[in-house]
């Protein structure tokens, strides 16, 4: 006996040990990828890519807020030059004309290869006689006096065009000679990191380099104003770290709270210390080798799946309330009774095996951290079931008994004795008509019941969202939503593509589909393109017969554009412009922001403008236009649509999945207990529950995710096993034994029921979707349970 | 010699006497054109440009709301419009607008800020800008605005504005070039 105990002690600490050199060395991950799809399609994997290193992954937005404009201007100044000489950021701007000089002698000396309107019909004659009196009339308008410097150089007006090209969105507007918000109330400053937004130490990093050069200028300022100039950031990777703190914090401080709570409770029920530690055996076990689990199937462990450890503490804590409750008078009728492992076990066995049911569904789901939550708790609570069943005995010292807790039980059992003076029909007549109440709400909320889009996993709170779209109005700068994007095996061939796109989309422009568009070809034009414009600049001796024929008849004489001749000469044996001549100047990011290299592949992104007051893109009437131009390498990807696509499509699938699970936990019951009535009794307090959570939520405004369908698995999942006790105890009739399994039915809620509410504390919206779901829900699945036990 | 002396004085009392209508001349045009609340006149604006052989026109009419409001819009041989409020200037053109901080690009201000102060009739904002001289009287009087700003006086050497009583008739910019703009003002012919 004695030795059999020492193996099953000895073979437990392997297993603990052997699982906790895995979560000691497993790795953990805290970007987006739990919300992304574990097998994406072409369209996804774009999507994934935009989001976790795309170019708007990596803009960090700054604003200064508070004290007086002078002051708010020449902290940004200090800052910004600060974090130019900064290796961690690619670019960072406030509105200060730092790089204009050289953008602008860049843009100038290539104007001929830049600009889209060099062809040789534009250089012949007629189309220089056209440009040239275009030019002249612009020399009318009110820019026109600062534009004649220009003249001799381009008389067919190039530069202005490949600016007007360049700058399709409007620029923000400037206070104090920097960036500030139209009413002039906030400074403004956009730093993009050099590293991916997925990277979130480096984003940590960044972000603390933002807020030592805050400081250090306020500092060293001298304007009055500076000490109260207040900083304030936002923007994906802000966003990431934000988060990460956020459930890092939550999960350790609940999870501490939590198990203070308990421990605190259970030591008041079992007044005995070595009980207390062999109660949270099984928990720490079954936690420690859930994440096992996860390490070895997964790969990497998602810090959300370690914020829903603390699900796990809701139940597993419950097997050992079980055991030690319903022990207790074991050892007193040693000889006569039948152990505990006899009569209860089986019950928490099926208990636990419906929970299993519930959560092994889970595992199919095409959403990692579903998938992950799943593989979690069946593992976490097959484990903490074995150390309940067969280590507890055997490191029970002997003579062991805790507090007696029959007094409770009785209590309680008092509590219940009004109720259960009704008659069976009128109890399932009370809970026809709360679960038709409960449908009523749900049928009436029906199109509102479910939150589709994915923003409503996001840590992130509504506030900070808002005060981020706000910044990015400010900005001028909307967020990215429709991208047309094409990829191929070179740089220079993504380009040529996105040279063909633009085609299609310049009449869509003209024809109002579309309100825009950017292109990296703006920036850089591809090989061949800038070869074609070359060579569409005709000779020296031609261009200067054709200057001589255009300008009859113009007030310009052709005399006076002999700078234009040098300059055009001079283009026809130019070298083309490669990627490295952009270094230095603006442009330099603006061409990067529109480039994605992965692996083998480059693509080039065209951000899509909306018109103006339009909020959405057509996207498929300009899908279709590409299909017709037969430009089968572009994707039209709308963001948003997409993310919330991928989101609904998770959802519907967790929904199959829950209700498959509750199919074979009604198989599997039915398989136990043998009695369609019996199952039927058992679950339907578990609707009930169920039911009557949902139409609160609903009642209460709140719109139904994800999390809240799992709080609901986990509502059946904790809640049968007090239904199953409610069931067993109807069909033994023990003396005493009703006080017991109340009072462990009671205390095991309570624990769960304080793990829960807790969650509902928190500021991650996971985690409160999973407490107001579960606390409510365990609570109403107890109380059912034994109201309706004797219907 | 009390004759001299008194011909003296009544010299010294002449150039005084003289003097003093000129500024309160000036002061009654500002107080006359801050009067004004608002305005709409049309416009003919001529540029003299070395490099060409004629000067190019422009035509359109020019709107003004108190206290900072300014519209020049163009409708030959382009239509295009030109908004300077507070201190930003929009200009619009075929869709596309600009939006640009006066106080960035302040090589413009000579170009909208002389009219727009002259028409509030704000001597304090013409001053902060340019050195003001007043010649004529009321009911024809001449501006010449010479920027104080070094950087602004290597492009422009001057304006000048004329007008009677509280309208404008005339505004020339010469460029330190020699290039210059003549914009003539009218009112509009009532229909």
């Amino acid at each position: 006996m004695n030795r059999r105990r020492l193996a099953v002690a000895a073979l437990w600490v392997c297993c603990v040990a052997v699982a906790s050199v895995i979560v000691a060395r497993a790795r953990y991950v805290t970007d987006l990828s739990a919300f992304l799809p574990a097998k994406p399609t072409p369209t996804q994997q774009l999507l994934v890519d935009q989001l976790r290193d795309g170019p708007a992954s990596r803009l960090i937005l700054i604003a200064l807020e508070r004290g007086d404009a002078r002051a708010r201007a020449q902290v940004s100044v200090a800052m910004a030059s600060r974090l130019r000489r900064d290796p961690q950021f690619s670019s960072v701007n406030n509105g200060e004309p730092v790089t204009a000089q050289r953008d602008r002698e860049f843009l100038f000396q290539h104007r001929y290869l830049l600009s889209d309107r060099v062809t040789a019909a534009r250089f012949a004659p007629a189309g220089l006689h056209d440009a040239i009196g275009e030019t002249i009339d612009d020399l009318a308008s009110p820019a026109g006096l600062l534009l004649k410097s220009l003249l001799p150089n381009d008389p067919t007006g190039e530069m202005l065009h490949i600016i007007d090209q360049l700058q399709r969105t409007p620029l923000p507007a400037t206070s104090e000679g920097v960036w500030a918000s139209p009413d002039g109330a906030r400074a403004l400053m956009v730093a993009q990191t050099a590293a991916g937004g997925s990277d979130t130490d480096a984003q940590g990093n960044a972000i603390e380099a933002i807020r030592a050069a805050f400081a250090a200028a306020v500092r060293e300022s001298s304007a009055p104003g500076a000490h109260a100039v207040q900083l304030k950031l936002s923007g994906p990777g802000v966003f990431a770290v934000g988060a990460r703190a956020k459930i890092e914090h939550a999960a350790v401080r609940l999870s501490i709270a939590s198990s203070i709570l308990v421990v605190t409770l259970l030591f008041a029920v079992y007044r005995s210390l070595p009980a207390l530690a062999l109660g949270l055996a099984p928990v720490a076990s079954g936690a420690v080798i859930g994440i096992a689990a996860v390490a070895l199937g997964f790969g990497a462990v998602h810090g959300i799946t370690l914020g829903f450890g603390i699900t796990l503490i809701g139940e597993s804590v419950d097997y050992s309330i079980y055991f030690f409750v319903q022990s207790r008078r074991v050892p007193q009728n040693e000889a006569a009774g039948p152990s505990w492992q006899q009569t209860w076990w089986p019950t928490i066995r099926l208990g636990m095996l419906t929970s299993v049911c519930g959560f092994a569904s889970l595992l199919p789901s095409g959403f990692p951290g579903l998938a992950q939550l799943g593989l979690y708790s069946v593992s976490g609570l097959v484990a903490a079931a074995l150390v309940t069943r067969y280590v507890l005995p055997a490191l029970l010292p002997d003579g062991f008994a805790i507090h007696d807790v029959t007094p409770l039980g009785a209590g309680v059992a008092r509590l219940l004795s009004r109720s259960r003076q009704l008659r069976g029909w009128q109890l399932a007549a009370m809970s026809l008509a709360l679960a038709g109440l409960a449908l009523t709400v749900l049928q009436r909320h029906q199109d509102s019941l479910w939150n589709r889009e994915l923003a409503a996993l996001s840590p992130i709170s509504a506030a900070d969202q808002d005060y981020d779209a706000m910044l990015r109005s400010d900005l001028g700068a909307a967020d990215v939503r429709t991208l047309l994007i094409v990829s191929a095996p070179t740089l220079d061939s993504a380009l040529g593509l996105a040279e063909r796109a633009a085609q299609v989309l310049g009449p869509l422009v003209d024809s109002h589909v579309i309100g825009g568009f950017d292109s990296p070809a703006n920036y850089l034009p591809s090989a061949a393109t800038q070869e074609a414009r070359r060579a569409s600049l005709p000779g020296a001796t031609q261009l200067r017969e054709n200057l001589r024929q255009a300008t009859a008849g113009l007030a310009l004489s052709s005399e006076r554009l002999q700078p234009f001749l040098r300059d055009a000469e001079a283009a026809r044996s130019s070298p083309p412009i490669t990627a490295q001549d952009l270094q230095g100047t603006s442009l330099r990011t603006g061409f990067d922001a529109l480039i994605l290299h992965q692996k083998d592949r480059w693509n080039a992104l065209l951000p899509l403008h909306a018109l103006p007051k339009a909020q959405t893109i057509g996207t498929a009437r300009v899908a279709a236009a590409l299909q017709r131009a037969k430009l089968t390498e572009a994707r039209v990807l709308d963001l948003k649509l997409e993310s919330d696509d991928l989101y609904a499509g998770y959802l519907a699938e967790a929904i199959h999945l829950s209700l498959a699970g509750i199919l074979a936990i009604v198989v599997l019951l039915l398989i136990a207990l043998r009695s369609p009535l019996r199952v039927m009794r058992v679950l339907a307090p578990l609707f009930l529950a169920v039911l009557t959570v949902a139409a609160g939520l609903a009642l209460s405004g709140v719109q139904l995710t994800i999390l809240h369908l799992v709080g609901m698995l986990l509502i059946v999942a904790v809640g049968s096993n007090y239904a199953l006790f409610f069931d067993r105890q109807a069909g033994v009739h023990e003396a005493g034994g009703e006080s017991l399994t109340l009072a462990s039915l009671v205390i095991a809620n309570a624990s769960t029921v304080i793990g829960f509410g807790l969650l509902s504390f928190s500021q991650v919206p996971v985690l409160v979707a999973l407490g107001t779901t579960v606390a409510p829900g365990a609570f109403l699945a107890l109380l059912f349970a034994a109201v309706l036990s004797r219907a | 010699m009390t004759r001299r002396a008194l011909g003296l004085l009544m010299l010294a009392g002449l150039s005084a006497g003289s003097a003093a209508p000129v500024a309160s001349d000036l002061d009654t045009v500002m107080s006359l054109l801050a009067m004004r609340r608002h305005g709409r006149v049309e416009f003919v604006e001529q540029k003299f440009l070395a490099i060409l052989s004629r000067p190019v026109e422009s035509s359109g009419e020019l709107l003004y709301d108190a206290p900072d409001r300014l519209e020049k819009r163009t409708l030959l041989p382009r239509a295009e419009t030109l908004v300077l409020a507070g201190s930003k200037l929009t200009m619009q053109r075929g869709g596309h607008a600009r939006v640009l901080d006066l106080r960035r690009y302040p090589q413009i201000q000579p170009f909208v800020e002389s009219i727009r102060a002259t028409l509030a009739g704000d001597r304090g904002a013409l001053e902060r800008v340019f050195h003001v001289e007043f010649a004529g009287n009321v009911r024809r009087w001449s501006l010449t605005l010479t920027p104080l700003d070094r950087q602004l006086s290597r492009t422009v050497k001057q304006v000048q504005i004329d007008g009677s009583q509280d309208q404008l008739l005339r505004v020339e910019i010469r460029q330190t070039d020699g290039d210059r703009s003549l914009m003539t003002l009218r009112s509009p012919a009532t229909p």
